[in-house]
């Protein structure tokens, strides 16, 4: 008998142990393609080398403001240079701009293959072969695509010069929009659930619709979304109702009504977490509040919320970063395909960076596949650090509840 | 009863849904005394104390029955507010439940919603000499109250209820949680804060009844499971001349 129930023990613990190694092969797996295909050799062709531009022992990079003007002079036509000069004359223009000006007009570096970073780091034989044999006038450089210029520049179809600030910059505001909106209507509903609502049959049913709603998949939400927000709150949503001067070629489809669709979606979630959280309160703490004499709202306030507030943070951060994630809300409710400004406004066109990686994969040239790639490991940076968050506010609430 | 009474029982029945936990409960509890509800667990003691402060009223599904008299009025009329009441009648629960704020916010939060006027730190000084704390805790005020020992924490506990100035303490076996030591502090407090208050305590230790209790009221289940009230009288009577069967088979150990 005893043989036969430690067999079965150990067994069951090798299936669970198996489960946890595929689980864990998978992850590790999903991260290396993403790390083997933001970092790698390029061959990049210029257009005119620097060194047939600048007839010196020195480079480009050393050379004087009144120099770089005369490169300029020399390889670019003279209306392009009146136009340069006329948005900021050549003499406010630092020496390092009129450099930038150089390498995008006249030297104008293109990418013209790059590999992943295992081919770079096994086969660098077969590199400098290809460099040789079919781009003899092309320069060799290991690039990382996620660089602070990948995160600073607004969208752009050449692969070497776009970058994700506008689609960081949307998916944040979205996610500010949909928190505002989300985090206090929760809390309250808990609140009114948890506290006030007497259990009869309206509540049950709310109740249950709240967990059903919790359920539903994203792209119902996006719907309701299109519905609602975009076409009738329109005027609204695209912020007509508060100014004529806004640009309205958004119509509805703005970082608004995507925000609040998001808003809608999380806000199940939120008030689930946030009435679990209000569970776990100790009856005890209640009673010694009400046996002092305190009224049902002081309770809740002084009392409630205080000890359950750590644990409401960290389920509606693993809200806000489920909604960080969601991608079919967002295109029906009209995220852009191709925006290159930053937001400016709530009620500017969008797009968030799940769309933004979905798109560049969807491209033909291979490089968008490794911006993509860079693009998805800001966006796993990001979605970490929210659930890093939510672990220290759970800890610090454990600890705290110790005394 | 040649003492002066403060509350009176009057055909008090409690239901939690269709079950009636207690059954035509009649006393009278006099001022400033110490009365004790003993019993077999289940008896109903602990539901009887939390009527008379009306902390049924947040359990769902309970009915009261009856009347408790306090101040000329039936405390279940309507108009009674039972917030109100609660500042009235405090209560000390059987496991110390101390707020998790440091020392001197748990005495001075309950007088801080009954927006009280006075010096908050005089307060805070008065109550834990009155519940004979001061000394252990005058240099950790701001500490927080959980790092203290249950029978600190529990003492500190009834300084909270008598920072709001009640006239009554209910206490549903306070000391049931805690060590020997810590139960004897705890009896020698309530000596001392009966002359100042009325406390009416739940305890299923008869030798604790005996010791510190003026008055005792001993409650049994009927068939039903109902808690009824068998004997009430002088502590000194009841356990050396009981009346009832029930009470003598009871306090001499020879029960169930
Ligand atoms: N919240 C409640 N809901 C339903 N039944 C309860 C509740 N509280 C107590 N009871 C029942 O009421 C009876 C009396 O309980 P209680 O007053 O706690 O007894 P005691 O304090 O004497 O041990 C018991 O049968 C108990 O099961
Ligand atoms: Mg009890």
């Amino acid at each position: 008998m005893d043989i036969i129930r430690q067999r079965k023990n150990l067994i069951s613990k090798i299936v669970f142990q198996m489960a946890t190694i595929i689980g864990i092969v998978a992850l590790l797996i999903l991260m290396f393609s993403i790390f083997n295909e933001a970092f790698g050799y390029v061959i990049f062709v210029n257009e005119k080398s620097p060194h047939e531009i600048f007839n010196s022992e020195k480079n480009l990079g050393e050379a004087t403001k009144e120099e770089l003007i005369s490169i300029l002079e020399d390889n670019i036509s003279k209306g392009l240079m009146r136009r340069f000069n006329f948005e900021q004359s050549f003499s406010e223009r630092s020496a390092e701009n009129i450099l930038e000006l150089v390498m995008t007009e006249v030297v104008n570096p293109k990418i013209v293959k790059a590999w992943s970073l295992t081919s770079s780091l096994f086969g660098k034989k077969k590199i400098i072969e290809t460099l040789k044999n079919d781009y003899p006038k092309g320069n060799l450089e290991f690039r990382s695509w996620l660089s602070p210029n990948f995160l600073l520049s607004p969208q752009s179809s050449i692969p070497e010069k776009t970058g994700i600030i506008t689609a960081l910059t949307g998916s944040l505001m979205l996610l500010l929009i949909a928190i505002i909106l989300a985090f206090p209507l929760g809390v309250g509903t808990a609140i009114y659930l948890e506290e006030y609502a007497k259990p009869n049959r309206l509540n049950n049913l709310i109740q249950l619709n709240i967990y059903n709603l919790a359920g539903i998949p994203s792209i119902i939400y996006g719907m309701l979304g299109l519905a609602v927000f975009v076409r009738f709150l329109e005027p609204i949503t695209s912020g007509k109702i508060f100014s004529q001067t806004i640009n309205s070629t958004a119509n509805g489809r703005t970082i608004l009504s995507a925000g609040l669709t998001l808003g809608i979606l999380i806000l199940p979630i939120i008030i689930i977490n946030a009435q679990e959280a209000i569970r776990g309160v100790p009856k005890s703490l209640r009673f010694s509040s009400f046996g002092l004499g305190a009224t049902q709202w002081q309770t809740i306030w002084h009392h409630i919320l205080p000890y359950s507030m750590d644990r409401i943070l960290t389920g509606s951060i693993l809200a806000v970063s489920r909604a960080l994630g969601e991608t079919a809300p967002l295109i029906l409710g009209g995220a852009s395909t191709f925006v290159a400004q930053k937001p400016d406004s709530v009620f500017s066109k969008f797009t968030a960076l799940p769309i933004q990686i979905y798109q560049w994969t969807a491209r033909p040239q291979p490089e968008f596949r490794k911006v993509a790639a860079a693009a998805i490991i800001v966006l796993l940076v990001l979605l970490l650090t929210l659930n890093a968050g939510a672990i220290l506010l759970r800890n610090h609430h454990s600890k705290k509840k110790k005394g | 009863m040649e003492d002066k009474n403060i509350l009176n029982l009057k055909n008090l029945n409690v239901y939690y849904g269709d079950f009636r936990a207690v059954k035509d409960i009649n006393l009278d509890i006099p001022k400033n005394k110490i009365t004790a509800f003993i019993g077999p667990s289940g008896c109903g003691k602990s539901t009887v104390l939390r009527a008379i402060n009306r902390m049924n009223d947040l359990v769902d599904g309970t009915k009261t029955e009856g009347e408790i008299i306090f101040q000329n009025r039936n405390i279940y009329n309507p108009e009674v507010d039972a917030v109100s009441l609660r500042k009235q009648i405090g209560m000390v629960f059987q496991k110390p439940n101390p707020f998790p704020k440091s020392i001197s916010e748990n005495i001075t939060w309950g007088a801080k919603i009954n927006s009280y006027k006075g010096n908050m730190e005089e307060l805070v000084e008065e109550s834990l000499k009155e519940a004979a704390l001061w000394d252990e805790v005058k240099d950790k005020l701001n500490e927080n109250a959980l790092r203290l020992s249950g029978g600190q924490q529990q003492r500190l506990c009834i300084a909270r209820a008598i920072a709001v100035k009640p006239e009554i303490i209910l206490m549903d076996e306070p000391a049931s949680a805690l060590d020997p030591i810590a139960t004897l502090k705890i009896e020698d407090l309530m000596k001392t804060l009966c002359m100042d208050f009325t406390i009416i305590i739940v305890t299923h230790n008869m030798q604790q009844a005996s010791r510190i209790s003026d008055y005792t009221a001993f409650m049994m289940t009927d068939d039903k499971r109902s808690g009824n009230l068998v004997e009430y009288g002088k502590t000194s009577e009841l356990f050396i001349r009981p009346k009832n069967k029930q009470t003598e088979d009871y306090i001499s150990g020879r029960f169930g």
